[in-house]
């Protein structure tokens, strides 16, 4: 009877003990979480509303030699526009599919060239030669009055 | 004085530390050079602070008022340029030489380990530094160095976005590692340092193995005076020739960084990243049906796991035996970084 008593006493000691434990941890485990988790919120960069654009001017056209080139900015990427030989006037997306480099267009060889790794594009943007993967992505050029608009082309 | 600071008890603790004297105790002051040189770091970057400032419409003008306008400003630069090259130098000495002693064998393992990540954020510390002038070089270095990060599979890409703070290297990736660079790191670093050298201080200077084998008793020197001397006298020299290098071969700063302009020729990474740089460009655009780059990155990343694991799977050393795989790989390995390289500096 006694040692039945005490038996039990022992048993409610060990749950009251399993519980304390399964409190702190959980307690522990819980307070951890709480810090981590805003300082990693913290550290992820907030999205920027891109700032919609659906045109930009690249100035005038009767600045622009045969095999000139300009870099504007489109939004948040760069755009190359280059007035080519036959004066036509072409826009690509300027960062290097490669490694992110910015372009340049190279009028001697008639090629779109990225110094970073010897990469080099044709004039319809394709990856000819050097490491890049992709060609670069199109833009669209329209001329009006004198005025050079570049687009996204859908 | 002595009797307020038991200085005499911190002389005699010191004389009784003994370092080993054999043919191959050269390599024993690199690591003191290295910490020598983490000192110089701190010294100039502290100062170096007090003109800097991390933005990024004003960090180029202001390392030029350093440069130009601060007295001496141009000498704490370049020694802190130089110093920072010799200082992985030196780390890359020491690591070696570690290795090829198998100096990490059982009980050093955590030695090791703690080295291993020091060596890690030295490469770090270099290349968040570069960036903070904000000149072309180092813009369009960091671009390319941030997008590699991006090819490791999974994690890549919000590493990327992490590093970058935002997906294009602007003046938030400016902002990042300003702090990665006199905050983060120090910290991480100084904590790490410090676990070193205690076990170091706990365990003493390793033997070569070839000692304990043939059961022949090393002569030693006690550490102090003999070797801390020895160790200040070539903290001296090397001090010199940084300073020498820095009066005459000054830090350069370039043209400033324009996101809208096109990326110059030449642009190569810091040189202690030249080697790995140049394997990548080996690697064919796809390799089976993974990209190039992915399948680098990852090659290195198990290289550096395995190199991290060397005293584990090195059995052979820790049991106390000669172990000639291990300088052949290490020999292999110098091989490999001496030779890519100078093919990377040279084309
Ligand atoms: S980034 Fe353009 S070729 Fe590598």
């Amino acid at each position: 009877m006694i040692s039945n008593e005490s038996d039990g006493k022992i048993i409610k000691k060990e749950n009251r003990r399993d519980f304390l434990k399964y409190l702190l941890t959980t307690g522990l485990a819980g307070f951890a979480l709480a810090t981590i988790y805003p300082v990693i919120s913290f550290l992820k960069p907030p999205k920027q509303r891109e700032v919609k654009v659906s045109s930009v001017s690249a100035g005038l056209a009767k600045d622009f030699n045969t095999g000139d080139y300009k870099i504007i900015r489109f939004g948040k990427v760069p755009v190359i526009v280059i007035k080519d030989e036959e004066k036509d006037f072409r826009a690509f997306s300027a960062t290097c599919t490669h490694l992110d480099c910015t372009v340049q267009y190279k009028k001697d060889e008639k090629i779109i060239w990225c110094a970073c790794h010897n990469g080099k594009y044709d004039l319809h943007g394709r990856n000819i030669s050097g490491p890049p993967p992709r060609p670069l992505d199109k833009f669209m050029v329209v001329l009006k009055d004198e005025e050079i608009l570049v687009t996204k082309s859908s | 004085m002595d009797s307020r600071l038991q200085l005499s008890d911190l002389v005699k603790f010191m004389s009784k530390k003994y370092v080993p004297v054999h043919s191959h105790s050269v390599w024993y002051y690199f690591g003191g050079v290295s910490l020598f040189l983490f000192i110089l770091q701190v010294v100039t970057g502290i100062l170096l602070l007090f003109y800097y400032k991390g933005s990024s419409d004003q960090a180029y003008e202001s390392v030029q008022f350093i440069m130009s306008k601060v007295e001496f400003g141009w000498l704490i630069r370049s020694i802190h340029a130089w110093s920072a090259n010799l200082f992985i130098l030196s780390v890359f000495i020491h690591m070696f030489s570690v290795f090829f002693e198998k100096a990490y064998r059982k009980p050093r393992e955590l030695t090791w380990i703690t080295g291993f990540f020091l060596f890690v954020l030295s490469l770090a510390f270099g290349f968040s530094g570069y960036l903070l002038p904000w000149n072309e070089l180092a813009f369009f270095a960091t671009k390319v160095g941030t997008d590699i990060t991006g090819a490791v599979p999974f994690i890549g890409e919000p590493l990327k976005v992490f590093l970058r703070g935002g997906d294009d290297v602007t003046g938030a990736t400016l902002s990042r590692f300003f702090g990665f660079h006199v905050a983060l790191f120090p910290g991480i670093f100084v904590f790490l340092l410090i676990l070193h050298l205690l076990f170091v201080q706990r365990q003493g200077m390793s033997e070569p193995i070839e000692a304990s084998i043939k059961k022949e008793k090393l002569k030693t020197m006690p550490f102090f005076p003999n070797f801390f001397l020895r160790d200040l006298l070539l903290w001296l020299l090397v001090l010199n020739i940084i300073a020498i290098l820095a009066v005459f071969f000054p830090a350069e700063l370039g043209m400033k960084a324009d996101p809208l302009a096109p990326a110059p020729a030449g642009i190569k990474p810091e040189w202690y990243f030249l080697f790995m740089f140049q394997t990548l460009k080996y690697f064919p655009a796809h390799i089976l049906f993974i990209e190039g780059e992915v399948a680098g990155v990852l090659l290195f990343a198990v290289a550096g796991v395995l190199w991290l694991l060397v005293p584990f799977w090195d059995t052979k050393s820790s049991r106390g035996q000669l172990n000639r795989k291990i300088n052949y790989l290490g020999v292999f390995a110098v091989l490999f970084i001496i030779i890519l390289t100078i093919i990377g500096w040279i084309t």
